[in-house]
């Protein structure tokens, strides 16, 4: 296994030097094709209609955001040149570039960003609804001005306008329609440097240069080709025989990354998902038996060699979490008690509370192989400190519909948490986000109305000191009530050829990733 | 007359099987836990109240089931097999799209399994005992004991990742812009090695029903006469040993034929060919209910209709069996 993370690491550490180098030095080479796998194959490649993973990463390319973030989620400007916020951040407006163009030849507005924000997405994104509820009014000042105005101040608000969370969208096309049957969903119209060519379902999705991009010389690259390749072994074998040159984080099973990053000419990166700072846990369900004892949680994360899990699962990538905020996002508290793998203390808890080997189900995330094994290696770990576990298989629709229902005790997921927390983290913790039907809220049950004071306090609080104040307090409650066993914060590798040169220079990665991507070769 | 008028009677006997399966169907998908609308919440990564009952409300998923099965058999009887809000197309044209790789894949494998399969049980037979017997018998066993995905992992491994002689995945070199003759070219040279894969398992149960067929007709009282008369042997396995041998072969081929529409989703898999084996096992996962219910009604199309073809076949190469 050292050999494997040696290998890994020196091919990360190649990475680096490529970048850095390229920064340094080389003028980028116009031209070439980059291959790329998907898995699964999006439902659709309107980012405004589908937030999924897939659609993300190939529509990040036609579609823009008003701001795009570096890896320390510094905003950066995209669609937006400048903004400007007033003393108590209530007031953001943005100048838009006025020279940016949609792919069918129409000049992008700020009507568009309007349209977008006020109507479209309101009946489409989710998530998006939630942040929004916080905006009063958005207005066109003029045809390159928009204006937010907010209820109250919102301290995360400018880390929402990634391509993502508010990809902007074509009034001309989509007002007054029906959004999901309109036409143009087939052939997406966007801003991005790359426009649609066609989609051979089942097989791939070709992109190509959008010549008038409103960044003069990009984007470098000729064309983009996303491969639908379903299997696992497969996407490897593809990236193996020169067929592919990226396969993004998740498309191979971790225990193949070593293997590949051995291959010549090939670098891997963690980086890319500072934005989403994705976080895998277990539910546990608070309700009921024996989990809705604080002592049985805290037992389970004593129970757990989660140290083991980044080293030999997941190749050392990641960081082990300390509570319900990853160390990658804003407000993070280190600060707070520590659950270290100690399975004689698991033990003594699990006594206090007088658990007597009542069964606990634990439900894996049907997510592939490297799951799989996790979830083995969890339920071991967790019966050698005493548990009772049953491991219980389903497949996608089915853990979707059990953690909808909440007929669960114990269920693998990861999250993202959009790097701060009032976009990703308390809606997992307030009691007011209990509720059936969804896999991303309150799934364990937990109330604290303490909690729920603080979360609400946190998103509108100002300036960042007193936010900082609350989310420091709320991370120490919910650390030491337990009611999420969390695993790891995870960094997805992605393993592309070293002379794809600057493909991941933002926090979402491989989304945008072709932007500013070119080939030395 | 006879003849067609049993064709008709086959052919409404075979809708009303037909509609049967599409209602028992209807009811199983339904069964597995787990809706459309969720697995779609799920991959959206948010989810709240709202999104979820705009996602029932375009599904139909928020209709009585018995309104759903009604509206969904009324679609059925127009061949109009629904819509795919997972994929936002209509379930035909996605099957239409996407079986011609099926038939294509499938149609090979079954042509090399057949061809292939009988000469090798017709040798087996002929040198029973022997070591070529021997060769092909094991041969067989293997073939038809090892799990078709590790073989087309195998085969990808040795032809495509060590040998370079064959492309690993996908239909076409994209991006390659092949026209004419190249094009064609190209989809025969991704296509050998799943067909080939696909033929094995087939190819290994017919050289054995071909070879234990042709036994038992050797031992037959006219072929014996046949050998007394002085009728060369080759003469004998080709006019009265193998005609007659290849009866439950052709039995089983057309069963055989009319399943492999639907179950090639390994060997697609593997090989990222894009035929609607694929796209069952996706719909499965994603609880595409139209389009899986699209797809079993295709398959099942095909299985009555090759049964039929198969029986007509029969009445061709057995004169002793009449269409009555």
């Amino acid at each position: 296994m050292k050999n494997a993370q040696r290998a890994l690491a020196l091919a990360m550490a190649a990475a680096l030097a490529v970048a850095g180098g390229s920064a340094l030095a080389q003028e980028p080479k116009r031209g070439g094709t980059a291959n790329v796998v998907i898995q699964p194959e999006p439902p659709g490649l309107i980012v405004g209609l589908w937030q999924n993973a897939p659609t993300q990463m190939v529509a990040g390319n036609i579609f823009e955001g008003l701001l795009k973030y570096d890896h320390e989620l510094n905003p950066l400007p995209n669609l937006a040149t400048e903004w400007e916020v007033n003393d108590d951040g209530t007031v953001y407006t943005f100048h838009l570039k006025d020279n940016v163009l949609w792919h069918d030849g129409e000049k992008m507005t700020a009507e568009d960003v309007v349209f977008s924000v006020t109507e479209m997405l309101m009946e489409t994104h989710p998530r998006l609804r939630v942040s929004m509820e916080h905006v009063e009014t958005v207005e066109a000042l003029d045809d390159y001005t928009v204006r937010f105005t907010l209820k109250q101040p919102f301290g995360p608000f400018l880390g929402i306008f990634e391509v993502g969370s508010m990809p902007i969208l074509p009034k001309h096309i989509y007002e007054g329609t029906d959004y999901h049957n309109n036409p143009a969903n087939d052939h997406p119209v966007g801003t991005g440097p790359f426009k649609f060519v066609e989609w051979e379902r089942g097989s791939y999705i070709h992109l190509t240069r959008f010549e008038d991009y409103h960044v003069e010389g990009l984007p470098y690259l000729d064309d983009v080709y996303w491969h639908v390749i379903p299997d696992g072994a497969s996407r490897a074998v593809a990236y193996e025989n020169g067929d592919v040159d990226v396969l993004p984080g998740g498309s191979v099973e971790n225990f193949d990354v070593p293997r590949l990053a051995e291959l010549p000419n090939t670098c891997v990166t963690g980086k890319g998902w500072e934005y989403f700072s994705p976080i895998a846990w277990m539910w546990l369900n608070n309700r009921e038996g024996p989990l809705a004892d604080k002592r049985v949680r805290q037992a389970v994360l004593h129970s757990i060699d989660r140290e083991f899990a980044k080293d030999v699962i997941w190749n050392g990538l990641g960081n082990v979490p300390t509570g319900p905020v990853s160390s990658v996002v804003r407000f993070y508290e280190s600060d707070v008690p520590r659950y270290d793998y100690d399975p004689e203390r698991a033990q003594e808890l699990l006594d206090e509370a007088g658990y007597n080997g009542e069964e606990i189900r634990m439900l894996p995330l049907p997510y592939g192989e490297t799951w799989q094994r996790w979830a083995e290696a969890v339920r071991q770990n967790m019966q050698e400190a005493g548990f009772n576990i049953t491991m219980e298989a389903t497949d996608v629709g089915g853990w979707n519909q059990r953690l909808g229902d909440w007929d669960f005790d114990m269920a693998f997921t990861y999250l993202y948490q959009y790097g701060d927390p009032a976009l990703g983290v308390t809606r997992n913790y307030i009691s007011s986000n209990i509720e059936k039907g969804s896999q991303w809220n309150n799934v364990e049950g937990y109330v604290n109305e303490r909690v729920d004071e603080l979360a609400e306090q946190g998103a509108v609080a100002f300036p960042d000191e007193k936010r900082q104040e609350i989310y420091s307090e709320m991370q120490e409650i919910i650390v030491e009530d337990v009611p999420i066993a969390w695993l790891l914060e995870l960094e997805f590798p992605t393993i592309y050829r070293c002379d794809l040169k600057d493909l991941i220079t933002t926090a979402i990665g491989v989304n945008d990733g072709f932007h500013d991507a070119w080939l030395d070769r | 007359m006879g003849r067609l008028s049993y064709i008709g009677r086959r052919l409404i006997k075979g809708l009303f099987v037909l509609l049967a399966i599409v209602v028992l169907n209807f009811f199983l998908i339904r069964a597995a836990p787990g809706d459309p609308a969720q697995v779609m919440a799920g991959e959206a990564g948010a989810a709240d109240e709202i999104f979820i009952e705009q996602l029932r409300e375009r599904f139909g998923l928020d209709r009585p089931v018995h309104e759903q099965l009604f509206i969904y058999v009324k679609g059925i009887v127009t061949l109009d097999l629904g819509w795919s809000y997972r994929q936002n197309q209509s379930v035909s044209s996605l099957i239409l799209n996407r079986l011609p790789a099926t038939l294509l894949l499938t149609g090979t494998a079954f042509c090399i399994a057949l061809l292939f399969g009988i000469l090798m049980g017709a040798l087996a037979a002929a040198r029973v005992g022997k070591w070529t017997d021997t060769l092909i018998t094991a041969l067989a066993l293997v073939f038809y004991a090892t799990p078709l995905f590790w073989i087309a992992l195998m085969a990808i491994l040795l032809f495509s990742v060590y040998l370079g002689w064959l492309p690993g995945f996908g239909m076409v070199s994209v991006g390659a812009g092949y026209t004419g003759l190249a094009y064609v070219g190209d989809i025969l040279v991704h296509l050998l090695l799943p067909a080939v894969t696909l033929g094995l398992f087939y190819m290994a149960v017919y050289a054995r029903m071909t070879r234990a067929s042709m036994l038992e007709v050797m031992e037959m009282d006219y072929v014996k006469t046949a050998k007394a008369k002085g009728v060369a042997p080759s003469r004998i396995t080709r006019r009265h040993v193998l005609r007659n041998a290849l009866l439950p072969v052709i039995t089983l081929a057309g069963i055989q034929a009319g399943q492999m529409i639907g179950g090639a989703v390994l060997t697609e898999t593997v090989f990222a060919w894009p035929g609607i084996g694929r796209l069952m096992f996706d719909a499965l996962l994603q609880r595409d209910y139209n389009l899986l219910l699209g797809i079993f009604f295709v398959s099942s199309a095909m299985v009555v209709l090759f049964n039929l073809i198969t029986d007509l076949v029969y009445t061709f190469v057995d004169p002793r069996i009449e269409v009555s």
